[in-house]
């Protein structure tokens, strides 16, 4: 299911975002003027190569991070000057983390990990429906060290997911994962997009993933330097790397 | 500075709040060790010389009159190296500007003015001179409560016989470095003295000229004590010897004892308890150091260092923990002693006493604080000398969950799973578990030990002053009369109810155990002064055999049943075998009691009485006061409330010192505990736990997973620091008790309420300043650590 941007208005919303961290004594400049938008129902590659800002600009969409100038809207709600409070409250809400490295909670098994999110959120699904989606019934009562890394990652999106999020936000999901494995955690985003409608976010250097997005935003030095359509998303399976 | 040392440097700037927190703990051991074992060696230290220098008796032994010419008699039993024959009574005082009397005991100087037994040693001015009749030295309490100096004159009363009498010095006396009177459970410098006045005016106060009745000697080097006193009072019995005894009986002495034999408690228990918690503080701290430090453990091993450079590097911290700690308790314990000792100097008359702890302790208790921190470390120590350098730079395995009792418990009670974050994270590190509990529990412990001498003063003065004595006034008789004489006594202004009672010197034997008392012949019906049970409530003096107070009966091992030899040793004198029938509750002193007409009918007289307990109305005190002054047959006149005040006042001074002190030690015992535990897991958890607040946890939640963790831990462990805190307690009475004192042991639902709020307030600001760190730390920064 493909859905032309500008048919609805952008969930998310960045004008001119700008960051700037200190480093020591040394000015790291991440986002140097960025205008982007998310649309409902979308998914939307990032790609761009190491330290081009990607990571930057998913923490931000996400309320994980503040722009150090520059506006960011969620539908017509302006987050840029939210407090910690307000953030997290929007985090809460609205959007689902996916990253690299999984973050799970050892001590917890997956479905564990799941209600983790599920007992704070306004309508969740249930644990077991959401590892459902993602192909893990049978593996609920694990623990994190019992799973296999795509496994966990599948949790990981179990987790994101649970609460309905309007949001996806996902920061190297396959990074960690060898390329089968990977395939099945992108299936399982994919699966969810297209069941829920949930506008995605995917964090990518690899060039190849971009064929089962939307849309292809590329960035370089804190900037994006183009944006590409694809005319049609082709599916997890039929990409390889 | 090489770099291994350089990165310790740095290391230890980063916990130098963790590190000085268990430095504090082991700083309060040493301190305690310090502290008691320094003061009871200075006050053993400065009694021994005191004693040699003064000629301290050895044995002691009052009588009721024998001629001087029975001291050449007593110096020849075997064992007796110096014999004195004195004059010893009391007296009542009139001060200027006083409305009550005080009470003093006179003692004879010899003809020549120097004893030679228990010299007293000059403060002030100068002896009495021989022939000068009226001249007088008192006692320096006495003398500094009253503001009377040499050349002071006043007014006292010798056996009904009013005198002028004229202060020629002040002194002290290794007899009397702690002086109670007669009666009284306090010091009351104010109303009690001690007068020192030439043989002469003295016995004939008495009429005892050319007799003494009151005998002190000294033994020869390896002489038999119990010989001696057998010998003693065999002379003695036809002379109403009263029993003679040692220097385990004399009051000062006793006293003394007493005190050094509660420091000895103190050193003893407490400190082993702060080296164990922090020697397991630093083998946390130290552990969670070196799984930090893995990979660099690694990185130096691959880099060519050896196993024991690594092993030392990691020493080196402890032993700087341990220095810190062991310098910040000498500091504190001198400080502390020195105070001690100069609250001791108030109580205790010593020519000098400073707090001179010597080398020993110093040098004990430092080796024991190195030890503690070192000892502590070695686990962790050993686990930076085993790894494998190639195993060390990789990546710890993450830690393994397994489902189990838990999973079953969280399912049925339908836990949150931050609840069940905590649950597992417990079952997962029960040794860290267990050191938190030991820590908290530990630190309850030591609340409720300390509360609990509040506990058991508050149960002595309520059973003394409301149970037991419940009469306001007590008059001692100058000599033992006709019981009608509590008859006469209500005619006195102002006296609504008399009670007389005879106390009489007794032996008590049982088998090889005896014991000099006063054995306390009572009406049955006695509704003022009265025996209590085991439970504290009112009981009879029964009708026949004797009542004895439950330290007695023990210090005997004599139950109810048991027969005792009882040696009268006053006047008719002679020994009964009489049946134990009770055994009643009594913390202050240990006496026998019987029913008075059983008493005398046994001993075949006429009833008497010595001692009149009074209910008095207060609107009439002065008069009454006033009478007893004028009354030559009354030889001390005591109001309860002033023994009351008095015994308030001391308590106050030096119990609420103590125990704010080891209140505060026992806080920071949890502080430490709870801060390092908090501070570990958040350094290995913040990813897990930030990782919550990407997920949309608000920050409380999040810290709920911290310090839930900690309060419930701190939760468990006040029911067993409770426990232990009992136990101790048990320890602490026994430790505690004297001959004189027995400790009641009643800890109050009080006590146990104040020791857990105020562990439980401590762990939770404690925990909270860690969650600070919590709150501080950025998210999208922790996130990136991980990568």
């Amino acid at each position: 299911m493909s859905t032309a941007p500008s048919q609805h208005p952008a969930i998310l919303r960045t004008e001119e975002v700008t960051k700037t961290y200190r480093s020591g004594a040394v000015a790291v400049h991440a986002l140097r003027g960025v205008d982007f938008a998310l649309y409902p129902h979308e998914v939307v590659a990032l790609l761009g190569a190491s330290g081009s800002g990607k990571s930057t600009l998913l923490n931000i969409l996400g309320g994980l991070d503040c722009p150090t100038s520059g506006r960011i809207f969620f539908r017509d709600r302006e987050l840029t000057d939210l407090g910690d409070d307000d953030l997290t409250e929007f985090r809460r809400a609205h959007v689902g983390f996916v990253f690299q490295f999984y973050n799970l909670v050892p001590s917890l098994t997956a479905r564990e990990n799941v209600a983790l999110v599920t007992e704070v959120a306004k309508n969740p699904m249930r644990p077991e429906e959401a590892l459902e989606q993602v192909g893990l019934s049978g593996r609920m009562d694990h623990f994190p060290s019992e799973l296999s890394g795509g496994e966990q990652q599948r949790v990981s999106i179990a987790r994101a997911i649970a609460k309905r999020p309007e949001i996806l936000l996902c920061d190297e999901p396959t990074g960690a994962l060898d390329s089968k494995t990977g395939i099945t955690v992108l299936d399982a985003l994919i699966e969810v997009n297209r069941n829920l409608g949930t506008a995605t976010a995917l964090i990518t250097h690899n060039a190849e993933i971009r064929r089962i997005a939307d849309r292809v935003v590329y960035m370089a030095d804190g900037r994006i330097t183009h944006v590409e359509e694809n005319a049609a998303r082709v599916p997890p399976s039929e990409v390889s790397w | 500075m090489r770099m291994l040392d350089r990165k310790l440097v740095r290391d230890l700037r980063h916990i130098w709040v963790q590190c000085l927190a268990i430095a504090l703990v082991l700083g309060c051991g040493i301190m305690v060790l310090i502290l008691s074992t320094g003061t009871q060696r200075s006050l053993e230290a400065t009694r021994k010389s005191y004693y040699e220098e003064n000629r301290f008796a050895d044995v002691f032994a009052p009588l009721t009159r024998a001629p001087r010419g029975l001291l050449t008699e007593i110096a020849r039993i075997d064992g007796v190296a110096r014999v004195e024959g004195r004059v010893v009574f009391t007296a009542m005082i009139d001060l200027e500007g006083r409305p009550e009397p005080a009470s003093a005991i006179v003692i004879s100087l010899p003809p020549d003015g120097r004893p030679v037994l228990n010299v007293p040693a000059l403060r002030r001015g100068r002896m009495p001179r021989p022939n000068h009749p009226d001249e007088v030295a008192i006692s320096e309490a006495f003398a500094e409560a009253n503001r009377l100096r040499p050349g002071d004159r006043f007014q006292a009363v010798l056996n009904g016989q009013m005198r002028p009498l004229v202060i020629a010095g002040v002194v002290i006396s290794p007899e009397f470095i702690y002086t109670v009177g007669s009666g009284a459970f306090e010091p009351d410098d104010e109303n009690f003295g001690l007068f020192w006045m030439n043989e002469t005016p003295a016995a004939a106060a008495m009429d005892l000229s050319g007799a003494f009745n009151d005998l002190t000697l000294t033994l020869a080097h390896g002489a038999d004590e119990r010989a001696v006193i057998a010998g003693v009072d065999r002379l003695l019995a036809p002379y109403g010897g009263t029993g003679a005894y040692g220097r385990d009986r004399q009051p000062s002495n006793v006293f003394i004892e007493g005190e050094l034999k509660q420091l000895g408690t103190m050193a003893t228990v407490l400190p082993p308890i702060f080296l164990l918690v922090s020697a397991v503080l630093v083998n946390m701290v130290l552990g969670r150091l070196v799984s930090l430090d893995r990979a660099q453990i690694g990185l130096f091993k691959a880099l060519g260092y050896r196993s024991g450079t690594i092993a030392a590097h990691y020493t080196k911290m402890t032993l700087g923990i341990g220095l810190v700690g062991v310098l910040l308790g000498w500091g504190f314990g001198w400080w502390l002693g020195d105070e001690l000792t100069e609250i001791y100097t108030r109580y205790f008359r010593f020519p000098s006493l400073h707090y001179r702890p010597g080398t020993a302790p110093i040098a004990i208790s430092g080796v024991l604080g190195m030890a503690a921190a070192v000892l502590g470390g070695l686990r962790a120590v050993r686990a930076a000398t085993a790894l494998s350098p190639a195993a060390a730079m990789s990546p710890a395995a993450p830690p393994v969950y397994r489902r189990g009792w838990l999973d079953r418990l969280g399912g049925l009670a339908h836990l949150r799973q931050t609840t069940m974050m905590i649950l597992r994270s417990l079952t997962r590190w029960p040794g860290r578990a267990a050191v938190t509990l030991f820590g908290v529990s530990g630190s309850v412990t030591v609340l409720v030990a300390s509360f609990f001498t509040f506990d058991a003063i508050d149960l002595i003065l309520e059973d003394l002053f409301e149970r037991a004595n419940r009469q306001d006034a007590t008059v001692t008789l100058a000599r033992p009369v006709n019981e009608r004489a509590q008859i006469d006594a209500l005619a006195l202004p102002g006296v609504l109810v008399a009670e007389g009672i005879y106390a009489a010197p007794v032996r008590l034997v049982n088998g090889t155990r005896s014991r000099l008392v006063s054995l306390q012949g009572r009406e049955p019906d006695a509704r003022l002064s009265r025996l209590l049970d085991a439970d504290g409530a009112a009981v009879q003096v029964p009708q026949t055999g004797l009542a004895l107070a439950a330290g007695l009966a023990e210090a005997l091992g004599a139950q109810p049943g048991d027969r005792l030899r009882v040696e009268l040793l006053s006047a008719p004198r002679g020994t009964w075998e009489i049946p134990v029938t009770a055994v009643i509750r009594q913390s202050l002193g240990q006496d026998a009691y019987m029913n008075r007409e059983a008493f005398f009918r046994l001993i075949g007289q006429a009833p008497q009485v010595n001692m009149i307990h009074l209910a008095i109305n207060h609107n009439d005190l002065a008069a009454l006061q006033a009478k007893v002054q004028e009354t030559p047959a009354i030889a001390r006149f005591a109001l309860w409330s002033d023994i009351r005040r008095q015994f308030e006042d001391t308590l106050d001074e030096s119990l609420v010192t103590m125990t704010v002190i080891f209140a505060s030690l026992g806080m920071l015992i949890t502080i430490g505990v709870v801060y390092n535990a908090a501070r570990i897991h958040l350094a290995e958890r913040a990813y897990e736990l930030v990782s919550l607040r990407v997920l949309g946890f608000r920050r409380g939640e999040v810290a709920y997973v911290l310090v839930a963790e900690q309060m419930l831990l701190t939760l468990i462990a006040v029911p067993l620091g409770w426990l232990a805190g009992y136990g101790f307690c048990t320890l602490m009475a026994e430790g505690f008790s004297t001959e004189v004192v027995s400790i009641p042991v009643l800890v109050t639902r009080r006590t146990y309420a104040t020791a857990a709020l105020i562990v439980i307030l401590t762990a939770l600001a404690s925990v909270l300043i860690v969650r600070r760190r919590l709150d501080r730390v950025d998210i999208v920064s922790a996130l990136k650590q991980k990568e």
